[in-house]
């Protein structure tokens, strides 16, 4: 024991020294803490309070009975879930076959192509919204330049429905998707490709035994990050959806600006909010979520 | 050892020219390699080596030229029809493959039988001595065996010719040692035509039948590693190889003389312009006695004195301010008359050793 003793020199000093860098540490994290708790949790836990109020104002499990008992309650979960696989899927298979285009461009050019993806993405989103109702609408642009080139006779209702709130979406999303299978893409070793090619795999087999499979997880994180923003979107199905697609986010606008009620709407949105991180909990299970962040290769 | 000796096939390249821009990568570049030869394109970065190779894989297209393995020109050929090994600097393996996945991988192509298969990917991972690691990730390995798993990935098929680009090159040296001479061994065991790239000189003189040294695109020399070493085609060849010295000789009377100093040299002298005589450091000695009349003699005074463990090196400077560069071994009698900095030292060069070379850079 002497021997360690002996050892002790200078240790009471660093000891002090790594406890004041620890909290040093976490005195630069605290504002953000404090941020979330204020503008998060409080404002969650109020919903999930108000929610288990009834239009009494006592404890009650009405606006939760309600979503199962009402078949058009049911019908906007269906809306909302089939409204968000159909832009997902649509997403990637736009999505993909662009960010390969930009993967393959040597960089200077893929930049300014990025650029074009990243543009819309900085402009308003009311913005793009509403520039497609004006391309789309009856009157709109694509409607009288086919007509006036002879595609088409009469005016294609294209907008106020279904495939209108899709074209909207899809093109809302598409960047969230190109990004990290982008990233996927560009972090592939050229090599691989060329090993492949060496070890006789054509163009196309080397493709799907390697490259494809190695963009997965970029892709998958893309598809991911797409489906859950899809399931609380609202400006875009709004305008574009002409009270045709009603989704779980128009439903607690309506409930609140119409009903006033806000129990309904808080569970509403607390089943969303809950849906979501189950399918994040899944989600979790296949895929290291930092990827969603661009990190995590 | 079950793997089968391969029927080797040889490569003819000739006149294969590539530019990018004004630069010329290969400058007009013909090279014959011999039927199961080990031959090393050497040469410093951007010398055109491993765009020599990337052509013979099929990877780069060049501008002109022939390229035909055996007797077929397979200058167009697509890279997954020319059914050559390679293995690349990185590895390249498939990181979402398994071992034997990636092993397995150009038997699958080529539609072997699934029990075949698994016997030959079986042989090759003995080869490498990784018998057992099949079912392994390659994040798993360390980089000695994931070196190993991409060798056996390019020899699984039995290609009649290997193409290794640097293979070595990301391995610690104890490791790189011990891989040359098992990649030598392995050579010779299989006997498939290789054509290895690298920079290092040692590298090249350990595993190769013959070097072509490369440089701005063209082949400077090509040549066994003793004649390479011993008698360099020019100055670019002699100070890629080895950390000669070099002094400046000119022609006097049947010999050549440095200064006015007639030298006594064995071999010839080359037809060039440009003289110089070329000392390698582990060739020159210190004279142990004054009667140098049958071996060239250098007077110097010692500038620095390295300990190297196995040897050390001697830098002197001659009158004229000319540094030259000596190895010493160490050893008990000779540790004790290591010179020390500032001592007048008398070098000596044996005729054998006095090698006079074309000093032109190419």
């Amino acid at each position: 024991m002497a021997a360690s003793l002996a050892n002790e020199t200078n240790a009471a000093g660093l000891r002090h020294d790594e406890r004041v860098e620890k909290l040093k540490l976490f005195g630069l994290s605290a504002p953000a803490l404090l941020i979330v708790f204020v503008v998060l949790v409080i404002p969650v836990g109020w919903l999930f309070y108000l929610s288990f109020l009834g239009a009494d104002g006592t404890f009650s499990l009405e606006n939760y009975t309600r979503m199962i008992d009402r078949k058009s309650y049911r019908r906007i979960f269906e809306m909302t879930f089939e409204v968000s696989v159909l832009t997902t899927a649509l997403t990637i298979l736009i999505g993909y076959p662009m960010a390969y285009f930009l993967a393959q461009l040597p960089n200077r050019l893929a930049s300014v192509f990025m650029i074009a993806v990243l543009l819309p993405f900085w402009t308003s989103l009311l913005v793009r919204t509403y520039a497609w109702l004006v391309l789309l609408q009856k009157q709109g642009l694509i409607n009288q330049w086919a007509i006036a080139l002879g595609f088409w006779d009469e005016p294609i209702k294209m907008v106020h429905d279904l495939n209108g709130t899709l074209i909207g979406m899809v093109h809302i999303m598409l960047p969230f998707l190109i990004l990290p299978t982008y990233g996927a893409m560009k972090s592939i070793d050229r090599d691989l490709m060329k090993a492949a090619s060496n070890l006789g795999a054509s163009p196309k087999h080397a493709f799907w035994t390697v490259f494809f499979p190695l963009t997965i997880p970029g892709l998958f994180a893309g598809a991911l990050m797409v489906f859950i923003l899809c399931l609380g979107f609202y400006v875009t199905p709004a305008v574009l959806g002409g009270g045709k697609v009603i989704m779980v986010s128009m439903k607690i606008v309506s409930n609140i600006e119409m009903f006033v009620n806000w129990g309904a709407a808080s569970a509403l949105g607390v089943v969303l909010l809950i849906m979501t991180m189950i399918i994040l909990w899944i989600a979790s299970k296949f895929l290291n979520l930092d990827r969603i962040a661009g990190g995590g290769h | 050892m079950t793997a089968r000796n391969i029927e080797a096939l040889p490569i003819s390249v000739s006149h294969v020219t590539k530019t990018y821009g004004k630069v010329h990568a290969l400058n007009d570049v013909s090279l014959e390699v011999k039927s199961g030869e080990f031959l090393t394109l050497l040469g410093p970065s951007g010398s055109g080596k491993t765009t020599l190779l990337m052509v013979l894989a099929g990877f780069t297209r060049p501008d002109s030229g022939s390229l035909k393995f055996g007797d077929r020109e397979v200058i167009r050929l697509a890279p997954h029809l020319r059914d050559v090994g390679m293995t690349f600097q990185n590895y390249a393996l498939f990181p979402h493959m398994t071992v034997a996945g990636n092993v397995s991988y150009p038997l699958k192509l080529r539609k072997v039988p699934k029990a075949e298969i698994a016997e030959r990917v079986e042989n090759a991972l003995e080869t490498v001595q990784l018998v057992g690691y099949g079912d392994r990730r390659i994040t798993q390995l360390s980089g000695g065996q994931r070196q190993r798993v991409a060798l056996a990935r390019s020899i699984v098929f039995e290609p009649r010719i290997l193409l290794m680009d640097e293979p070595l090159s990301a391995l610690d040296k104890k490791l790189r040692d011990q891989m040359q001479i098992e990649l030598r061994h392995l050579h010779e065991k299989l006997g498939m035509t290789t054509v290895y790239v690298t920079h290092d000189q040692r590298e090249a003189l350990t595993m190769s039948d013959r070097i072509a040294v490369v440089n701005h695109g063209r082949i400077m020399q090509l040549a066994a590693p003793r004649d390479l070493y011993e008698q360099p085609a020019n100055r670019f060849v002699a100070d890629f190889i080895g950390d000669s010295t070099f002094l400046p000789v000119h022609r006097q009377g049947k010999g050549v003389a440095f200064g006015d100093m007639p030298l006594k040299i064995a071999g010839s002298v080359p037809d060039a312009k440009d003289l110089q005589l070329m000392i390698r450091p582990e060739r020159i000695t210190l004279a142990r006695d004054n009667n140098g009349e049958s071996s060239n003699r250098f007077s110097a005074v010692a500038r620095e004195v390295v300990y190297q463990g196995d040897s050390y090196l001697l830098q002197s400077e001659l009158a004229d301010g000319t540094l030259i560069t000596m190895r010493g071994a160490v050893r008990g009698a000779n540790l004790s008359v290591m010179p020390s900095v500032g001592d007048q030292v008398m070098l000596n060069l044996e005729p054998d050793d006095a090698v006079v070379i074309d000093g032109s850079e190419d």
